[in-house]
C-alpha cells in the first residue's frame, strides 16, 4: 500500500498496480471505514485505489494520509463488503457478437453461457454518471477493446472489454465490443439513490 | 416574479455555483465555475452566500431583458457589457454590482471566465444538491444544458434598496508559471519528462472545454505503458495519453481515468488555469507539499480581504474612474501569456 499526494486537495491510496479482487477488496473496506475521519469530502473507490478528497481548509496532507495509512494499515484480513445483488435481463443480441464467438474461438451459444454463467462485482462507477465497471470476464472472453471506438453507443448496451463488462446509461462514445442490450435505468438524478449500481454490488445477467 | 428573460444565449452559457459534492463515486464530476474566486467575489458584490448558483460566461455572453421586477446583477471578470434603457446605451463595468429596472436589455458580449452573479439568487431547483450545470450527463437545472435563447430564470426575489458595491482593484490571480505537485504517477514517466513539463512552454489548444485544457508542447515521454487501471482523478491532473500530449483536467472531468498523471496543479492556482483561453502558453514550476498549502492559505486571506474591501457606493457614482487604470493594466499582465 502506499498513499500518493494527488495536487493539496486530494490522495490516491494505491493497494496494487493492476486490477485485483484483493486489491478491490481492500479498496472497499477502506472506504468502509474513513467516514469519522474530518476535513474529508468524498471518496472515490476504483479498482485497486481509493482517492480521498480532502478540504485543505479543515485539513492538511500530512497528518490525513498518516490516519488513513493507519487504518489501511489495520485491514489486515479485509473484509468482503457486501452490497446489494442485481439480476438484469438481457437480450444477447449485440452488434459484436459474432465477433467476439468468433475472436474468443466460440459459438454465439458458448459466449452468452459464459457471460451470463458468472456473478461480477461492481469495482467502482466512473466514465459517465452510473457506469459501473463489472468484473471479473471469465478468461475465455477477455478481449482488447476494439481497434476503432465507436462514436456513438447506443444507451442499454452491455458491453465488454479485457476483464471488464459494462451498460452504457446513455448513448457515448465508447470502445467495448457491444454483446447485448437491457432496459435498464443506470441513473436517474431523482431517485433518492440515482444509480442503480453501487461499487461492492454484485450482478447478475439473466438471457432472455 | 422578478427573471431575467435570455433574448441571446450566448456561446456557452451555463448556471454554475462551487460544484456538486458527494457523488463522485457514482461517477458524477463536481462541475462548478472554472474560476471559484470570481464566483464567490460576484456572490460577495451582491451580498449571497459565496457558492450561490450565477452565470458563467465563455467567449460571448448572453443578452437579457430584466422582467418584472428591480434585479441587482454583479459581474466579475473580464467581460463587455452594455445596458440598453429607454433607448440609450450605458456600458456597464466588470468587478461591481449594478441594479437594472424591467425593461432594461443587459447585452453581454466578449467575455471569457467571466461570472454573472444576482441578488438573491436564481429560483431553481438544485439536482443532487448543486445548482452546477454538467451537460454531458444533462445534470443541473434546465436539464443540465447551457442557455438557450427563450429561457426564462426566474430570481427568488427583486433587489432591496441598498447602494452598490464594488472590488477596490481588480482581483490578482497571480502571474507566472502554474504551480504542480509531482504525481500521482509521476513514476511511469521517464526522468525527463518532469524536467519538460516544468520547463518548456505549452499552448492551449482550441478545442478547450469545461472537462479539460489539451496543451501543445513538448510531449512527455513515458517509461511504462501510458494506460493504468483506471484511478480517481481531480480537477488539475494533468494525464498523458500515449501520445505524449498532456491534458490538464478541469472542473467537467471524468471522475475516473486510464491515464497516468504526472503531476497535478495546486488549487491555489486552479482558478487561473480556469480562466486559460484557447491560444494562451502555460507554464509550470514544481512545488512541494507546503508550499502548495501556503499558496491555497494566501489565496483564501486575499479572498476575503477583497470581500472585506469591498468599497459600498451610490448608485450611479462612475466607478471606472477610480480603477479603470488598474483594470486595464492587469488585463494587460493577464494578457502577456498570449503571445
Amino acid at each position: 500500500m502506499r498513499i500518493l499526494p494527488v495536487g493539496d486537495t486530494a490522495f490516491s491510496v494505491e493497494f496494487a498496480e493492476t486490477l485485483s479482487e484483493a486489491a478491490n477488496a481492500r479498496v472497499m473496506a477502506l472506504n468502509a471505514v474513513l467516514g469519522d475521519l474530518p476535513g474529508i469530502v468524498e471518496t472515490v473507490p476504483s479498482f485497486r485505489a481509493l482517492l480521498v478528497v480532502f478540504d485543505p481548509l479543515l485539513t492538511r496532507f500530512a497528518p490525513l494520509a498518516e490516519a488513513v495509512a493507519g487504518l489501511a494499515e489495520g485491514l489486515v484480513e479485509a473484509p468482503s463488503v457486501t452490497g446489494k445483488h442485481h439480476r438484469i435481463k438481457i437480450r444477447y443480441d449485440g452488434p459484436d457478437l459474432p465477433a467476439v464467438a468468433q475472436a474468443c474461438g466460440l459459438t454465439l451459444t458458448q459466449v452468452i453461457d459464459a457471460h451470463a454463467g458468472c456473478t461480477y462485482r461492481v469495482h467502482m462507477l466512473g466514465f459517465m454518471p452510473g457506469f459501473a465497471y463489472m468484473a471479473e470476464l471469465p478468461p475465455v472472453l477477455r478481449l482488447p477493446r476494439r481497434a476503432e471506438p465507436r462514436l456513438k453507443v447506443p444507451a442499454g448496451s452491455l458491453a465488454m472489454a479485457d476483464a471488464m463488462t459494462a451498460i452504457y446509461p446513455w448513448d457515448s462514445p465508447g470502445g467495448w465490443h457491444l454483446i447485448g442490450s437491457a432496459d435498464v435505468v443506470l441513473f436517474d438524478q431523482a431517485r433518492a439513490l440515482p444509480a442503480l449500481f453501487a461499487p461492492g454490488d454484485t450482478v447478475a445477467f439473466e438471457a432472455v | 416574479m422578478a427573471a431575467l428573460h435570455i433574448l441571446r444565449p450566448g456561446l456557452f452559457t451555463t448556471l454554475q455555483d462551487l460544484g456538486r459534492v458527494g457523488f463522485r463515486d457514482l461517477g458524477v464530476p463536481p462541475a462548478g465555475a472554472l474560476d471559484p474566486v470570481g464566483l464567490r467575489l460576484a456572490n460577495a458584490l451582491v451580498g449571497n452566500a459565496p457558492g450561490e448558483g450565477a452565470l458563467e460566461l465563455s467567449y460571448v455572453g448572453p443578452t437579457l431583458r430584466v422582467e418584472g421586477g428591480n434585479i441587482r446583477i454583479a459581474l466579475t471578470g473580464p467581460v463587455a457589457a452594455r445596458r440598453l434603457r429607454d433607448g440609450e446605451v450605458a456600458v456597464l463595468d466588470s468587478n461591481r454590482s449594478h441594479l437594472l429596472l424591467p425593461g432594461d436589455v443587459l447585452e453581454l458580449g466578449a467575455a471569457s471566465g467571466a461570472t454573472l452573479a444576482v441578488e438573491g439568487g436564481f429560483g431553481l431547483s438544485p439536482v443532487l444538491g448543486s445548482l452546477a450545470t454538467y451537460t454531458r450527463a444533462g445534470l443541473g437545472p434546465l436539464g443540465g444544458r447551457a442557455l438557450a435563447a427563450g429561457d426564462v430564470l426566474p430570481l427568488n426575489r427583486p433587489a432591496v434598496e441598498r447602494g452598490e458595491k464594488a472590488l477596490a482593484a481588480p482581483f490578482d490571480y497571480g502571474s507566472g508559471p502554474l504551480r504542480v505537485i509531482a504525481g500521482p504517477q509521476d513514476d511511469h514517466f521517464t526522468p525527463e519528462a518532469l524536467q519538460t513539463l516544468v520547463s518548456a512552454e505549452y499552448r492551449v489548444g482550441k478545442d478547450a472545454d469545461r472537462m479539460g485544457l489539451r496543451l501543445e508542447g513538448p510531449v512527455l515521454g513515458h517509461a511504462k505503458p501510458p494506460g493504468i487501471a483506471s484511478d480517481g482523478l481531480v480537477a488539475g491532473c494533468i494525464q498523458v495519453p500515449g501520445n505524449g500530449a498532456p491534458i490538464l483536467l478541469l472542473a467537467d472531468h471524468q471522475t475516473v481515468g486510464g491515464y497516468a498523471k504526472i503531476a497535478t496543479v495546486i488549487s491555489a492556482d486552479l482558478p487561473r488555469a480556469g480562466r486559460s483561453l484557447p491560444g494562451d502558453v502555460l507554464c509550470f514550476r514544481r512545488v512541494g507539499m507546503e508550499e502548495a498549502e501556503a499558496a491555497r492559505a494566501d489565496l483564501e486571506r486575499r479572498v476575503a480581504a477583497a470581500i472585506a474591501a469591498m468599497a459600498e457606493t451610490r448608485d450611479g457614482l462612475d466607478l471606472a474612474a477610480l480603477y479603470n487604470a488598474n483594470l486595464v493594466s492587469g488585463m494587460v499582465a493577464g494578457g502577456e501569456d498570449e503571445g
